[in-house]
């Protein structure tokens, strides 16, 4: 029977964030080491902290401009093009979100017309097709391999284009491989950009999270800038999840319908967020880091872990995950990770989370305590020993 | 170099095939350096952080600015030396401002420090006045907090 409260065709036919059902066996138990978890686990520097505090002291906690603080955006001006000699006006091209996540949508939003399609390279965070989707466009999984280091290859893309296609998604450093592009391999994919008139969306949140090589801004290669829509944000990078601050960069046109749609959902990002955020800029550097180089330890001791364990992974040169293959356990992403739970209280995330193309692997991340990691490594071997020796009961 | 300091100096003693792995280095390489480090006397020691407010034993610090006269050729070295031959100076720095050095001195009570300052200290030659500050809490040592913080929320798992 319809009730008055039926949700509409659209939140329906949504489909449930392939963590959800995950998050909720976790919950059900006790002394769980968690390696699930898309968040640093290091608190919010204080020095950040004690400037929202005293922002607020200040009676800084009314709206602020639609775009967010000029002061703000300057300061993101300032820092993008000192990093990647990127350009952006404050005044215009500019807008402040709440996080990386609301950008998305609002850049599909601003972007799509019906049936307009949007390349979407797989295993990727959980927002990005739903994101397309809930406008009316089409997004299309674009399948990305272990075998090519999880980059997306131009040939790929270029398979993948119809005259439907309108713009196509990036996420390097990856959250949920770790993957990482150089320049070198980017130059390919903004040529056919520039060949196919195509806008490209790259979330670059995991940017300074990086061991192995340079990050290159996409917007910064030649002729980007003007079809890129850049979105970052503070969360991974200065440890500040819970503030919901990111932020988007692109050509005025957008930027402004991008802003319109803003002004009417959200009206601004937090302002007590975004004097936080301020601080981050300006004097986060040292803190930021001094918690990549601890990210970087334990990415290696992670690897090793696996190395030992003959748990084949590629070196992830970014973000703070790794996306081990299971597949040689003949196991399901699902099964194992259900298994490795029940088990040994071990969570990490099931690849197919991310994509269909996920299946075969698990997220872990090592965003988590050193000695945690080690005591999940041990577990882990643990764990594939009674595999292996056929103790282990499998749930259908 | 400066990570393998900072691992020591935050976690101890860890095995050298481990520090390799986290620092991308081999086995003979973080040795050879351990040593370097150890020879040059850049690697004092490992010892543990302890929060003694926590014990039953008694035990006080005490922050004493020394007024000192300096010497031809050596300024206040030769005093400070002197002074930290005591067991009961903890630690002991030549310090910018009014105060020349200040000594932290350790000891099991009051008395115990007051006994020190007036018999050891004060009467040392080189040594002109001293002002002595009792630690009378602990809220952080070495980098370390000592009072209980809210858990972390972080969910279990998260996109």
């Amino acid at each position: 029977m319809q009730t008055a409260l039926r949700p509409s065709r659209l939140a329906r036919e949504l489909p449930p964030n392939g963590i959800r059902e995950f998050f909720d066996l976790v919950q059900t138990r006790s002394e769980v080491i968690s390696l699930g978890v898309g968040e640093p686990d290091f608190a919010t520097p204080w020095r950040i902290c004690d400037a929202a505090i005293e922002g607020m002291r200040r009676g800084q906690t009314s709206y602020t401009s639609n775009y967010g603080t000029l002061e703000l955006r300057e300061a993101i001006a300032e820092d993008l093009e000192r990093r990647y000699a990127v350009s952006y006006d404050p005044g215009t091209e500019i807008l402040v979100t709440a996080g990386v996540s609301e950008a998305m949508d609002l850049a599909m939003r601003a972007l799509l017309d019906t049936g307009e399609e949007v390349i979407v390279p797989e295993p990727c965070y959980v927002s990005y097709r739903p994101c397309v989707d809930m406008t009316g466009g089409r997004s299309v999984g674009l399948e990305t391999r272990m075998e090519d280091r999880f980059i997306l290859l131009p040939e790929a893309l270029e398979a993948a284009l119809t005259p439907a296609t309108r713009a196509f998604t990036l996420c390097y450093p990856n959250n949920p491989t770790g993957a990482v592009m150089t320049r070198q391999e980017l130059l390919p994919l903004a040529e056919l950009a520039e060949k196919h008139d195509l806008v490209v969306i790259s979330d670059e949140i995991y940017a300074h999270l990086r061991y192995i090589g340079q990050h290159t801004c996409f917007a910064s290669l030649p002729g980007m800038r003007e079809r890129t829509i850049l979105l970052n944000g503070f969360s991974k990078a200065y440890a500040m999840t819970g503030w919901r601050l990111g932020y988007a960069c692109g050509p005025a046109e957008i930027i402004e319908a991008m802003m319109r749609i803003h002004s009417y959902t959200a009206l601004c990002a937090s302002s007590m967020a975004q004097t936080g955020a301020l601080e981050a800029l300006r004097h986060g550097e040292q803190d930021m880091q001094e918690m990549v180089a601890q990210y970087d330890q334990r990415r290696r001791l992670l690897l090793q872990g696996y190395r030992e364990l003959g748990l084949p992974c590629f070196d992830p040169g970014g973000a703070f995950y790794t996306f081990p293959s299971i597949a040689h356990t003949g196991l399901t992403s699902a099964q194992f990770a259900k298994a490795l739970l029940f088990e040994e209280n071990v969570a990490a995330v099931p690849g197919t989370a991310f994509g269909p193309c996920g299946e075969g692997h698990i997220r872990a991340t090592y965003a988590t305590h050193m000695d945690l990691l080690k005591e999940a490594l041990e577990r882990l071997g643990r764990f594939l020993e009674k595999l292996q020796a056929g103790q282990i009961k499998l749930e259908a | 170099m400066r990570e393998l300091l900072r691992i020591l100096e935050t976690e101890g003693p860890v095995d050298s095939q481990e520090l390799a792995v986290r620092l991308g280095q081999s086995v003979a390489e973080v040795e050879a350096a351990l040593a370097d480090l150890r020879e040059q006397g850049v690697l004092l020691r490992y010892s543990a952080l302890v929060n003694w407010e926590k014990v039953e034993e008694e035990k006080v610090y005490a922050f004493i600015n020394v007024s000192a006269t300096p010497e031809h050729g050596c300024g206040f070295d030769k005093v400070a030396e002197y002074l930290s031959q005591f067991a009961e100076v903890h630690s002991l720095y030549l310090m910018s401002g009014q105060a020349d050095l200040c000594v932290v001195v350790e000891g099991r009570d009051f008395r115990d420090i007051a006994r020190f300052v007036a018999e050891k200290l004060a009467p040392t030659p080189g040594v002109r006045s001293t002002s002595t500050s009792f630690v009378l809490k602990t809220y952080k040592m070495e980098g370390e907090k000592l009072f209980g913080e809210a858990k972390n929320g972080r969910l279990a798992v998260s996109p």
